[in-house]
Protein backbone atom coordinates (compact mmCIF):
# COMPACT_ATOMS: atom_id res chain seq x y z
CA UNK A 1 0.00 0.00 0.00
CA UNK A 2 1.30 3.81 -0.08
CA UNK A 3 1.91 6.20 2.94
CA UNK A 4 -0.80 8.90 0.84
CA UNK A 5 -4.11 9.05 2.15
CA UNK A 6 -6.63 7.28 -1.07
CA UNK A 7 -5.55 9.56 -3.69
CA UNK A 8 -3.55 11.88 -2.21
CA UNK A 9 -5.90 14.39 -0.95
CA UNK A 10 -6.91 14.00 3.01
CA UNK A 11 -10.64 13.43 3.43
CA UNK A 12 -11.67 16.67 4.67
CA UNK A 13 -10.25 18.07 1.49
CA UNK A 14 -12.30 15.94 -0.48
CA UNK A 15 -15.13 16.48 0.84
CA UNK A 16 -14.98 19.99 0.35
CA UNK A 17 -14.06 19.62 -3.17
CA UNK A 18 -17.17 17.61 -3.73
CA UNK A 19 -19.56 20.12 -1.87
CA UNK A 20 -18.29 22.41 -4.70
CA UNK A 21 -18.89 19.83 -7.15
CA UNK A 22 -22.35 19.17 -6.03
CA UNK A 23 -23.02 22.33 -6.06
CA UNK A 24 -21.72 23.29 -9.59
CA UNK A 25 -23.71 20.49 -10.60
CA UNK A 26 -27.03 21.85 -9.00
CA UNK A 27 -25.96 25.02 -11.32
CA UNK A 28 -24.97 24.23 -14.45
CA UNK A 29 -22.40 26.69 -15.44
CA UNK A 30 -21.81 28.57 -12.44
CA UNK A 31 -18.22 28.83 -10.87
CA UNK A 32 -18.09 27.88 -7.86
CA UNK A 33 -15.34 28.93 -5.55
CA UNK A 34 -13.35 26.42 -3.45
CA UNK A 35 -10.50 26.76 -1.59
CA UNK A 36 -7.79 24.92 -3.96
CA UNK A 37 -5.00 22.93 -2.43
CA UNK A 38 -1.55 23.25 -3.35
CA UNK A 39 -0.50 19.55 -4.79
CA UNK A 40 2.57 18.49 -5.95
CA UNK A 41 2.74 19.73 -9.40
CA UNK A 42 2.71 23.70 -10.86
CA UNK A 43 0.14 25.24 -11.30
CA UNK A 44 -0.88 25.34 -14.76
CA UNK A 45 -0.55 21.59 -14.97
CA UNK A 46 -3.56 20.66 -14.33
CA UNK A 47 -3.86 21.22 -10.29
CA UNK A 48 -7.30 22.05 -10.91
CA UNK A 49 -8.49 18.99 -12.46
CA UNK A 50 -6.89 16.80 -10.39
CA UNK A 51 -8.03 17.50 -7.15
CA UNK A 52 -11.85 17.68 -8.62
CA UNK A 53 -10.39 13.56 -10.13
CA UNK A 54 -9.08 12.75 -6.54
CA UNK A 55 -12.59 13.93 -5.06
CA UNK A 56 -14.41 11.60 -7.25
CA UNK A 57 -11.65 8.52 -7.65
CA UNK A 58 -13.41 5.38 -5.87
CA UNK A 59 -10.75 2.47 -5.57
CA UNK A 60 -13.07 0.41 -8.44
CA UNK A 61 -12.56 3.18 -10.90
CA UNK A 62 -10.57 3.13 -14.00
CA UNK A 63 -8.43 6.13 -14.66
CA UNK A 64 -7.71 7.87 -18.16
CA UNK A 65 -5.52 10.91 -18.37
CA UNK A 66 -5.57 12.49 -21.73
CA UNK A 67 -3.59 15.87 -22.75
CA UNK A 68 -4.11 17.06 -26.36
CA UNK A 69 -6.24 13.92 -27.15
CA UNK A 70 -2.66 12.07 -26.34
CA UNK A 71 -2.42 9.29 -23.39
CA UNK A 72 1.68 9.45 -23.69
CA UNK A 73 2.46 12.55 -23.71
CA UNK A 74 4.34 14.19 -20.25
CA UNK A 75 1.44 15.98 -18.66
CA UNK A 76 -0.63 12.76 -19.23
CA UNK A 77 1.15 10.19 -17.95
CA UNK A 78 2.98 11.87 -15.14
CA UNK A 79 -1.06 12.26 -13.56
CA UNK A 80 -1.72 8.97 -14.33
CA UNK A 81 1.21 7.68 -12.44
CA UNK A 82 0.12 9.99 -9.53
CA UNK A 83 -2.86 8.32 -9.20
CA UNK A 84 -1.62 4.40 -9.67
CA UNK A 85 0.93 5.67 -6.96
CA UNK A 86 -1.37 7.70 -4.54
CA UNK A 87 -5.15 5.73 -5.07
CA UNK A 88 -3.98 2.53 -6.41
CA UNK A 89 -6.31 2.97 -9.62
CA UNK A 90 -6.37 0.88 -12.42
CA UNK A 91 -5.63 2.94 -15.35
CA UNK A 92 -6.45 2.68 -18.67
CA UNK A 93 -5.74 3.83 -21.83
CA UNK A 94 -9.10 3.00 -23.50
CA UNK A 95 -12.06 5.80 -23.60
CA UNK A 96 -14.92 2.83 -23.27
CA UNK A 97 -12.91 1.30 -20.66
CA UNK A 98 -12.31 4.39 -18.75
CA UNK A 99 -14.88 5.76 -15.51
CA UNK A 100 -13.16 8.86 -15.10
CA UNK A 101 -10.77 10.75 -17.52
CA UNK A 102 -9.18 13.75 -17.00
CA UNK A 103 -8.55 15.84 -20.14
CA UNK A 104 -6.72 19.01 -20.89
CA UNK A 105 -7.84 20.59 -24.35
CA UNK A 106 -9.90 17.93 -25.99
CA UNK A 107 -12.89 15.61 -25.44
CA UNK A 108 -12.63 12.00 -26.28
CA UNK A 109 -13.48 11.14 -30.11
CA UNK A 110 -15.21 8.13 -29.04
CA UNK A 111 -18.46 9.49 -27.65
CA UNK A 112 -18.83 8.98 -23.46
CA UNK A 113 -21.50 7.16 -22.01
CA UNK A 114 -23.72 7.46 -18.91
CA UNK A 115 -21.57 6.83 -15.70
CA UNK A 116 -18.15 8.10 -17.42
CA UNK A 117 -16.86 11.48 -15.64
CA UNK A 118 -14.67 13.70 -17.81
CA UNK A 119 -12.87 16.02 -15.64
CA UNK A 120 -11.46 19.22 -17.42
CA UNK A 121 -7.92 21.25 -16.62
CA UNK A 122 -8.93 24.64 -16.69
CA UNK A 123 -6.55 27.30 -16.98
CA UNK A 124 -8.76 30.57 -16.79
CA UNK A 125 -12.22 29.97 -15.69
CA UNK A 126 -14.10 33.40 -16.63
CA UNK A 127 -15.02 33.65 -20.28
CA UNK A 128 -15.38 37.56 -19.91
CA UNK A 129 -11.86 37.89 -18.20
CA UNK A 130 -10.09 39.21 -21.43
CA UNK A 131 -13.12 41.69 -21.88
CA UNK A 132 -13.50 42.72 -18.35
CA UNK A 133 -10.66 42.41 -15.97
CA UNK A 134 -12.37 43.08 -12.48
CA UNK A 135 -13.76 39.47 -10.77
CA UNK A 136 -16.33 41.60 -8.54
CA UNK A 137 -17.55 43.11 -12.27
CA UNK A 138 -17.58 39.58 -14.20
CA UNK A 139 -19.24 37.87 -11.11
CA UNK A 140 -22.38 40.53 -11.63
CA UNK A 141 -22.56 40.62 -15.02
CA UNK A 142 -23.13 36.60 -14.21
CA UNK A 143 -25.27 37.46 -11.72
CA UNK A 144 -27.28 39.55 -13.97
CA UNK A 145 -26.63 37.64 -16.73
CA UNK A 146 -25.63 40.65 -18.90
CA UNK A 147 -23.48 38.88 -21.65
CA UNK A 148 -23.72 41.89 -24.18
CA UNK A 149 -20.04 41.98 -23.87
CA UNK A 150 -19.13 38.56 -25.08
CA UNK A 151 -20.83 38.63 -28.49
CA UNK A 152 -18.72 42.17 -29.11
CA UNK A 153 -15.79 39.60 -28.95
CA UNK A 154 -17.50 37.50 -31.57
CA UNK A 155 -18.22 40.99 -33.25
CA UNK A 156 -14.86 41.77 -33.37
CA UNK A 157 -13.68 38.58 -34.75
CA UNK A 158 -16.22 39.02 -37.81
CA UNK A 159 -15.01 42.45 -38.13
CA UNK A 160 -10.99 41.86 -38.44
CA UNK A 161 -11.22 38.38 -40.00
CA UNK A 162 -14.67 38.04 -41.72
CA UNK A 163 -15.43 34.99 -39.82
CA UNK A 164 -15.77 33.97 -36.11
CA UNK A 165 -11.93 32.88 -35.89
CA UNK A 166 -11.97 32.09 -32.15
CA UNK A 167 -11.03 28.34 -32.46
CA UNK A 168 -10.86 27.42 -29.28
CA UNK A 169 -12.19 28.06 -25.63
CA UNK A 170 -15.01 28.74 -27.67
CA UNK A 171 -17.93 30.52 -25.33
CA UNK A 172 -21.28 28.62 -24.24
CA UNK A 173 -24.51 29.39 -22.72
CA UNK A 174 -25.44 26.23 -20.77
CA UNK A 175 -28.84 25.67 -20.11
CA UNK A 176 -29.80 29.04 -20.99
CA UNK A 177 -28.46 31.03 -18.08
CA UNK A 178 -24.65 30.67 -17.30
CA UNK A 179 -21.86 31.47 -20.21
CA UNK A 180 -19.01 29.28 -19.73
CA UNK A 181 -15.33 28.63 -20.74
CA UNK A 182 -15.64 25.17 -21.94
CA UNK A 183 -11.47 24.96 -21.01
CA UNK A 184 -9.44 25.72 -23.87
CA UNK A 185 -10.99 22.46 -26.06
CA UNK A 186 -10.92 23.31 -30.00
CA UNK A 187 -14.67 24.17 -30.83
CA UNK A 188 -14.74 21.32 -33.10
CA UNK A 189 -15.58 19.72 -29.33
CA UNK A 190 -18.09 21.82 -28.49
CA UNK A 191 -21.25 19.49 -30.05
CA UNK A 192 -19.69 16.83 -27.45
CA UNK A 193 -20.85 19.04 -24.11
CA UNK A 194 -24.05 17.75 -24.83
CA UNK A 195 -23.57 14.61 -23.27
CA UNK A 196 -24.66 11.47 -21.10
CA UNK A 197 -21.67 11.84 -19.35
CA UNK A 198 -20.81 14.32 -16.09
CA UNK A 199 -18.41 16.73 -16.87
CA UNK A 200 -16.28 18.64 -14.10
CA UNK A 201 -14.09 21.60 -14.93
CA UNK A 202 -11.18 22.55 -12.25
CA UNK A 203 -9.17 25.32 -12.36
CA UNK A 204 -6.37 25.39 -9.63
CA UNK A 205 -4.85 28.53 -9.66
CA UNK A 206 -8.16 30.25 -10.09
CA UNK A 207 -9.58 28.42 -7.46
CA UNK A 208 -12.69 27.60 -9.27
CA UNK A 209 -15.02 24.41 -9.95
CA UNK A 210 -18.02 23.85 -11.93
CA UNK A 211 -20.01 21.87 -13.64
CA UNK A 212 -22.22 20.01 -16.77
CA UNK A 213 -24.63 17.68 -15.89
CA UNK A 214 -25.57 14.79 -18.14
CA UNK A 215 -27.44 15.65 -21.30
CA UNK A 216 -27.81 19.79 -20.07
CA UNK A 217 -28.38 22.09 -23.16
CA UNK A 218 -24.92 23.41 -24.12
CA UNK A 219 -25.39 26.05 -27.20
CA UNK A 220 -22.42 28.08 -28.17
CA UNK A 221 -22.71 31.48 -28.59
CA UNK A 222 -22.90 33.03 -32.68
CA UNK A 223 -24.80 35.54 -34.66
CA UNK A 224 -27.81 34.80 -36.87
CA UNK A 225 -26.38 35.81 -40.02
CA UNK A 226 -22.52 33.83 -38.98
CA UNK A 227 -23.83 30.76 -37.13
CA UNK A 228 -21.50 28.59 -34.84
CA UNK A 229 -19.23 26.10 -37.33
CA UNK A 230 -17.51 23.13 -35.33
CA UNK A 231 -14.04 23.60 -37.26
CA UNK A 232 -11.23 21.25 -37.85
CA UNK A 233 -8.34 20.91 -40.54
CA UNK A 234 -9.31 19.67 -44.04
CA UNK A 235 -9.02 16.23 -44.69
CA UNK A 236 -7.94 12.76 -43.49
CA UNK A 237 -5.84 11.07 -40.77
CA UNK A 238 -2.55 10.06 -42.37
CA UNK A 239 -2.61 7.02 -40.51
CA UNK A 240 -6.05 5.46 -39.73
CA UNK A 241 -7.75 7.25 -42.44
CA UNK A 242 -10.65 9.29 -40.97
CA UNK A 243 -11.87 11.97 -41.79
CA UNK A 244 -13.90 12.89 -39.52
CA UNK A 245 -11.89 13.37 -35.75
CA UNK A 246 -9.98 16.64 -35.19
CA UNK A 247 -6.55 16.49 -36.74
CA UNK A 248 -3.07 17.76 -35.65
CA UNK A 249 -0.78 19.06 -37.87
CA UNK A 250 2.96 17.41 -37.53
CA UNK A 251 5.67 19.15 -39.29
CA UNK A 252 8.24 16.08 -41.06
CA UNK A 253 11.19 18.22 -41.97
CA UNK A 254 12.43 21.44 -43.17
CA UNK A 255 11.24 21.14 -46.35
CA UNK A 256 7.84 22.41 -45.52
CA UNK A 257 6.36 18.43 -45.68
CA UNK A 258 3.61 17.84 -42.90
CA UNK A 259 0.85 15.38 -42.19
CA UNK A 260 -2.15 15.27 -40.57
CA UNK A 261 -2.86 12.62 -37.64
CA UNK A 262 -5.69 11.87 -35.06
CA UNK A 263 -5.04 14.17 -31.86
CA UNK A 264 -6.88 11.58 -29.97
CA UNK A 265 -3.94 8.57 -30.16
CA UNK A 266 -6.57 6.29 -28.51
CA UNK A 267 -8.94 6.38 -30.87
CA UNK A 268 -6.45 6.41 -33.77
CA UNK A 269 -5.11 3.33 -32.49
CA UNK A 270 -8.34 1.40 -32.33
CA UNK A 271 -9.45 1.94 -35.27
CA UNK A 272 -6.13 0.85 -37.14
CA UNK A 273 -6.05 -2.41 -34.62
CA UNK A 274 -9.69 -2.54 -36.55
CA UNK A 275 -7.65 -2.66 -39.84
CA UNK A 276 -8.04 0.68 -40.84
CA UNK A 277 -4.96 1.91 -43.03
CA UNK A 278 -4.45 6.11 -43.68
CA UNK A 279 -2.81 7.15 -46.64
CA UNK A 280 1.19 7.30 -44.71
CA UNK A 281 -0.03 4.58 -42.58
CA UNK A 282 1.06 0.67 -42.85
CA UNK A 283 -1.20 -2.22 -41.40
CA UNK A 284 -0.48 -3.22 -37.67
CA UNK B 1 -44.28 78.66 -14.90
CA UNK B 2 -43.14 74.57 -15.67
CA UNK B 3 -43.73 74.07 -11.90
CA UNK B 4 -47.42 73.89 -12.56
CA UNK B 5 -46.96 71.39 -15.19
CA UNK B 6 -48.78 67.66 -14.10
CA UNK B 7 -46.45 65.69 -12.21
CA UNK B 8 -47.04 62.94 -15.53
CA UNK B 9 -45.20 65.65 -17.62
CA UNK B 10 -42.16 65.10 -15.60
CA UNK B 11 -39.48 62.99 -17.35
CA UNK B 12 -36.45 63.01 -14.33
CA UNK B 13 -37.83 64.25 -10.53
CA UNK B 14 -34.90 64.81 -8.26
CA UNK B 15 -35.73 65.73 -4.80
CA UNK B 16 -33.33 66.69 -1.92
CA UNK B 17 -30.72 64.85 -2.89
CA UNK B 18 -27.83 64.80 -0.94
CA UNK B 19 -24.28 63.37 -0.69
CA UNK B 20 -21.62 63.05 1.74
CA UNK B 21 -17.78 62.57 2.13
CA UNK B 22 -17.83 61.50 6.06
CA UNK B 23 -18.05 64.90 7.61
CA UNK B 24 -17.74 67.17 3.92
CA UNK B 25 -20.54 67.78 1.77
CA UNK B 26 -20.96 66.37 -1.54
CA UNK B 27 -24.01 68.09 -2.83
CA UNK B 28 -26.98 68.68 -0.50
CA UNK B 29 -30.41 69.06 -0.67
CA UNK B 30 -31.01 69.21 -4.72
CA UNK B 31 -33.83 69.26 -5.79
CA UNK B 32 -35.47 70.02 -9.51
CA UNK B 33 -37.32 68.40 -12.29
CA UNK B 34 -36.34 67.69 -15.82
CA UNK B 35 -39.10 67.86 -18.57
CA UNK B 36 -38.64 65.73 -21.57
CA UNK B 37 -37.25 67.65 -24.83
CA UNK B 38 -35.05 70.08 -21.72
CA UNK B 39 -31.61 70.31 -21.35
CA UNK B 40 -30.44 71.18 -17.61
CA UNK B 41 -26.86 72.82 -17.42
CA UNK B 42 -25.28 72.52 -14.21
CA UNK B 43 -22.54 74.84 -13.95
CA UNK B 44 -19.78 75.26 -10.27
CA UNK B 45 -16.28 75.69 -9.85
CA UNK B 46 -13.98 72.59 -9.55
CA UNK B 47 -15.33 70.92 -6.46
CA UNK B 48 -18.58 72.54 -5.77
CA UNK B 49 -20.74 69.20 -6.01
CA UNK B 50 -21.78 69.25 -9.89
CA UNK B 51 -19.92 66.28 -10.69
CA UNK B 52 -21.29 63.97 -7.40
CA UNK B 53 -24.63 65.47 -8.24
CA UNK B 54 -24.71 64.14 -11.37
CA UNK B 55 -23.06 60.53 -10.36
CA UNK B 56 -25.48 60.36 -7.90
CA UNK B 57 -28.36 60.57 -10.42
CA UNK B 58 -26.64 58.44 -12.85
CA UNK B 59 -26.70 55.44 -10.16
CA UNK B 60 -22.83 55.52 -10.12
CA UNK B 61 -22.66 56.83 -6.69
CA UNK B 62 -25.26 56.06 -3.79
CA UNK B 63 -26.38 59.25 -2.20
CA UNK B 64 -27.14 59.61 1.22
CA UNK B 65 -30.93 60.80 1.49
CA UNK B 66 -33.09 61.95 -1.55
CA UNK B 67 -35.07 60.56 -4.81
CA UNK B 68 -34.18 60.18 -8.05
CA UNK B 69 -37.36 59.54 -9.55
CA UNK B 70 -37.55 58.85 -13.60
CA UNK B 71 -40.60 58.39 -15.88
CA UNK B 72 -40.48 55.15 -16.86
CA UNK B 73 -41.74 54.06 -20.75
CA UNK B 74 -44.88 52.21 -19.33
CA UNK B 75 -45.60 56.03 -17.39
CA UNK B 76 -45.52 56.55 -13.88
CA UNK B 77 -42.28 57.78 -11.50
CA UNK B 78 -40.07 55.12 -10.23
CA UNK B 79 -37.39 55.84 -7.56
CA UNK B 80 -34.39 54.83 -9.19
CA UNK B 81 -32.05 54.56 -5.89
CA UNK B 82 -34.47 51.92 -5.08
CA UNK B 83 -34.88 49.96 -8.20
CA UNK B 84 -33.58 46.34 -7.93
CA UNK B 85 -29.59 46.44 -9.27
CA UNK B 86 -30.71 44.48 -12.97
CA UNK B 87 -33.79 46.91 -13.52
CA UNK B 88 -31.02 50.21 -13.17
CA UNK B 89 -28.54 48.53 -15.18
CA UNK B 90 -30.83 48.00 -17.64
CA UNK B 91 -32.50 51.54 -17.70
CA UNK B 92 -28.60 52.53 -18.06
CA UNK B 93 -28.28 50.89 -21.48
CA UNK B 94 -31.77 51.34 -22.48
CA UNK B 95 -33.39 55.15 -21.84
CA UNK B 96 -30.50 56.27 -20.27
CA UNK B 97 -26.95 57.25 -21.44
CA UNK B 98 -24.25 58.94 -19.91
CA UNK B 99 -21.21 60.61 -21.36
CA UNK B 100 -18.05 60.55 -19.23
CA UNK B 101 -15.45 63.27 -19.65
CA UNK B 102 -12.78 61.73 -20.80
CA UNK B 103 -13.37 59.35 -23.55
CA UNK B 104 -11.28 56.64 -22.23
CA UNK B 105 -13.80 55.92 -19.26
CA UNK B 106 -16.75 55.43 -21.19
CA UNK B 107 -15.20 53.38 -23.71
CA UNK B 108 -13.45 50.13 -24.53
CA UNK B 109 -10.32 50.88 -25.77
CA UNK B 110 -9.04 47.66 -27.23
CA UNK B 111 -12.80 47.36 -29.04
CA UNK B 112 -12.72 48.43 -32.61
CA UNK B 113 -14.86 51.63 -33.20
CA UNK B 114 -18.22 49.39 -34.48
CA UNK B 115 -17.49 46.99 -31.42
CA UNK B 116 -17.73 50.08 -29.20
CA UNK B 117 -21.09 51.52 -31.14
CA UNK B 118 -22.54 48.42 -31.45
CA UNK B 119 -22.58 47.00 -27.29
CA UNK B 120 -25.26 48.54 -26.41
CA UNK B 121 -27.02 47.25 -29.02
CA UNK B 122 -26.18 43.39 -28.50
CA UNK B 123 -26.52 43.53 -24.89
CA UNK B 124 -30.17 44.08 -25.60
CA UNK B 125 -30.19 41.14 -27.41
CA UNK B 126 -29.18 41.80 -31.27
CA UNK B 127 -27.57 39.23 -32.56
CA UNK B 128 -27.78 39.47 -36.40
CA UNK B 129 -24.21 40.96 -37.09
CA UNK B 130 -25.29 42.41 -40.47
CA UNK B 131 -27.63 44.78 -38.41
CA UNK B 132 -25.34 45.80 -36.31
CA UNK B 133 -23.09 47.03 -38.19
CA UNK B 134 -25.25 48.98 -40.31
CA UNK B 135 -26.15 50.54 -37.53
CA UNK B 136 -23.15 51.08 -36.72
CA UNK B 137 -22.16 52.91 -39.95
CA UNK B 138 -25.15 54.95 -39.43
CA UNK B 139 -24.47 56.04 -36.20
CA UNK B 140 -20.82 57.00 -37.31
CA UNK B 141 -22.03 58.78 -40.09
CA UNK B 142 -23.95 60.86 -38.16
CA UNK B 143 -21.63 61.83 -35.48
CA UNK B 144 -19.17 62.86 -38.49
CA UNK B 145 -17.01 59.79 -38.14
CA UNK B 146 -15.74 58.59 -41.90
CA UNK B 147 -17.25 55.17 -42.31
CA UNK B 148 -13.81 53.55 -43.45
CA UNK B 149 -12.60 54.08 -39.21
CA UNK B 150 -15.31 51.77 -38.32
CA UNK B 151 -12.64 48.91 -37.58
CA UNK B 152 -9.92 51.11 -36.40
CA UNK B 153 -9.87 51.01 -32.61
CA UNK B 154 -10.70 54.34 -30.60
CA UNK B 155 -6.75 54.65 -29.66
CA UNK B 156 -6.14 55.89 -33.20
CA UNK B 157 -8.46 58.25 -32.73
CA UNK B 158 -7.99 62.39 -32.47
CA UNK B 159 -9.65 63.60 -28.88
CA UNK B 160 -12.56 65.00 -30.85
CA UNK B 161 -13.14 61.87 -32.75
CA UNK B 162 -13.28 59.27 -29.71
CA UNK B 163 -15.60 61.98 -27.79
CA UNK B 164 -18.14 62.08 -30.86
CA UNK B 165 -17.84 57.83 -30.33
CA UNK B 166 -18.56 58.34 -27.16
CA UNK B 167 -21.76 59.65 -28.18
CA UNK B 168 -22.75 57.60 -30.89
CA UNK B 169 -22.44 54.50 -28.69
CA UNK B 170 -24.37 55.90 -25.85
CA UNK B 171 -26.95 57.79 -28.40
CA UNK B 172 -27.46 53.93 -30.68
CA UNK B 173 -30.20 52.53 -28.05
CA UNK B 174 -32.37 55.93 -28.43
CA UNK B 175 -32.37 56.61 -24.71
CA UNK B 176 -34.23 59.99 -23.73
CA UNK B 177 -32.28 60.87 -21.05
CA UNK B 178 -28.67 61.82 -21.35
CA UNK B 179 -26.39 62.55 -18.57
CA UNK B 180 -22.90 64.32 -19.54
CA UNK B 181 -19.83 65.18 -17.42
CA UNK B 182 -18.28 67.67 -19.15
CA UNK B 183 -18.48 66.85 -22.45
CA UNK B 184 -16.47 69.52 -24.15
CA UNK B 185 -13.34 69.20 -21.17
CA UNK B 186 -9.70 69.16 -23.04
CA UNK B 187 -11.02 69.39 -26.51
CA UNK B 188 -9.58 72.81 -27.97
CA UNK B 189 -11.98 75.03 -28.98
CA UNK B 190 -12.56 74.61 -32.80
CA UNK B 191 -13.10 70.92 -32.02
CA UNK B 192 -15.26 72.13 -29.12
CA UNK B 193 -17.72 74.04 -31.48
CA UNK B 194 -18.21 71.04 -33.92
CA UNK B 195 -18.80 68.82 -30.47
CA UNK B 196 -21.18 71.38 -29.22
CA UNK B 197 -22.99 71.86 -32.97
CA UNK B 198 -23.11 68.24 -33.22
CA UNK B 199 -24.68 67.83 -29.83
CA UNK B 200 -27.00 70.12 -30.23
CA UNK B 201 -28.14 68.92 -33.74
CA UNK B 202 -28.35 65.64 -31.91
CA UNK B 203 -30.64 67.10 -28.52
CA UNK B 204 -33.23 69.06 -31.04
CA UNK B 205 -33.73 66.26 -33.81
CA UNK B 206 -34.08 63.09 -31.16
CA UNK B 207 -35.50 65.19 -28.42
CA UNK B 208 -33.69 64.31 -26.35
CA UNK B 209 -33.67 65.81 -21.99
CA UNK B 210 -30.19 65.98 -20.93
CA UNK B 211 -28.06 67.17 -17.86
CA UNK B 212 -25.24 68.71 -18.42
CA UNK B 213 -22.13 69.64 -16.03
CA UNK B 214 -19.58 71.65 -17.23
CA UNK B 215 -17.84 74.75 -15.97
CA UNK B 216 -17.85 76.67 -19.37
CA UNK B 217 -20.38 79.12 -19.58
CA UNK B 218 -20.37 78.88 -23.30
CA UNK B 219 -21.67 75.69 -23.29
CA UNK B 220 -24.61 75.87 -21.46
CA UNK B 221 -25.61 79.29 -23.24
CA UNK B 222 -25.32 76.90 -26.33
CA UNK B 223 -27.26 73.79 -25.02
CA UNK B 224 -29.08 74.87 -22.02
CA UNK B 225 -32.70 75.28 -21.48
CA UNK B 226 -32.30 75.94 -17.22
CA UNK B 227 -29.35 76.57 -15.62
CA UNK B 228 -28.38 75.31 -12.00
CA UNK B 229 -25.34 77.25 -10.53
CA UNK B 230 -23.95 75.24 -7.71
CA UNK B 231 -21.17 76.47 -4.62
CA UNK B 232 -20.31 73.93 -2.01
CA UNK B 233 -22.54 71.45 -2.72
CA UNK B 234 -25.71 73.69 -2.86
CA UNK B 235 -27.72 75.14 -5.62
CA UNK B 236 -27.07 78.68 -5.09
CA UNK B 237 -29.64 79.93 -8.02
CA UNK B 238 -31.18 78.38 -10.81
CA UNK B 239 -33.24 79.53 -13.52
CA UNK B 240 -33.38 80.08 -17.64
CA UNK B 241 -30.12 79.79 -18.90
CA UNK B 242 -30.01 83.26 -20.12
CA UNK B 243 -31.62 85.32 -17.49
CA UNK B 244 -29.36 83.72 -14.94
CA UNK B 245 -26.26 84.52 -17.31
CA UNK B 246 -27.58 87.89 -18.33
CA UNK B 247 -29.20 88.98 -15.12
CA UNK B 248 -27.28 86.88 -12.09
CA UNK B 249 -28.42 87.27 -8.88
CA UNK B 250 -26.15 85.74 -6.53
CA UNK B 251 -22.99 87.43 -5.51
CA UNK B 252 -21.23 83.80 -6.17
CA UNK B 253 -22.66 83.71 -10.21
CA UNK B 254 -21.97 87.34 -11.01
CA UNK B 255 -18.42 86.38 -10.14
CA UNK B 256 -18.43 83.11 -12.32
CA UNK B 257 -20.27 85.37 -15.29
CA UNK B 258 -17.99 87.94 -14.80
CA UNK B 259 -14.44 85.55 -14.56
CA UNK B 260 -15.68 84.68 -18.25
CA UNK B 261 -12.90 86.12 -20.74
CA UNK B 262 -13.61 88.15 -23.40
CA UNK B 263 -11.99 87.95 -26.92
Amino acid sequence: MTDYNFAYLDEQTKRMIRRAILKGLAVPGYQVPFASREMPMPYGWGTGGVQVSAAVMTPEDRFKVIDQGSDDTTNAVSIRRFFERTAGVAVTEETREATVIQTRHRIPETPLEAGQILVYQVPIPEPLRFLEPSEVETRKMHSLEEYGLMHVKLYEDISQHGAIATAYAYPVMVQDRYVMDPSPIPKFDNPKLHSPAIQLFGAGREQRIYAVPPFTKVVSLDFEDFPFEASKADGACALCGVDNSYLDEVIMDDAGNRMFVCSDTDFCTTRRAQGHVGAEGVPS
Amino acid sequence: MKDMMQDTDVLLSVRGLSKFYGVRIGCAEVSFDLFPGEVMGIVGESGSGKSTLLNCMAGHLTPDRGEVLFAGRDGGLRDTLRMSEPERRMLGRTDWAFVHQHARDGLRMNVSAGGNVGERLMAVGARHYGAIRDSAVDWLGRVEIAEDRIDDRPTAFSGGMQQRLQIARNLITGPRLVFMDEPTGGLDVSVQARLLDLLRGLVREMGLSAVIVTHDMAVVRLLADRLMVMKDGYVVESGLTDQVLDDPQHGYTQLLVSSVLQV
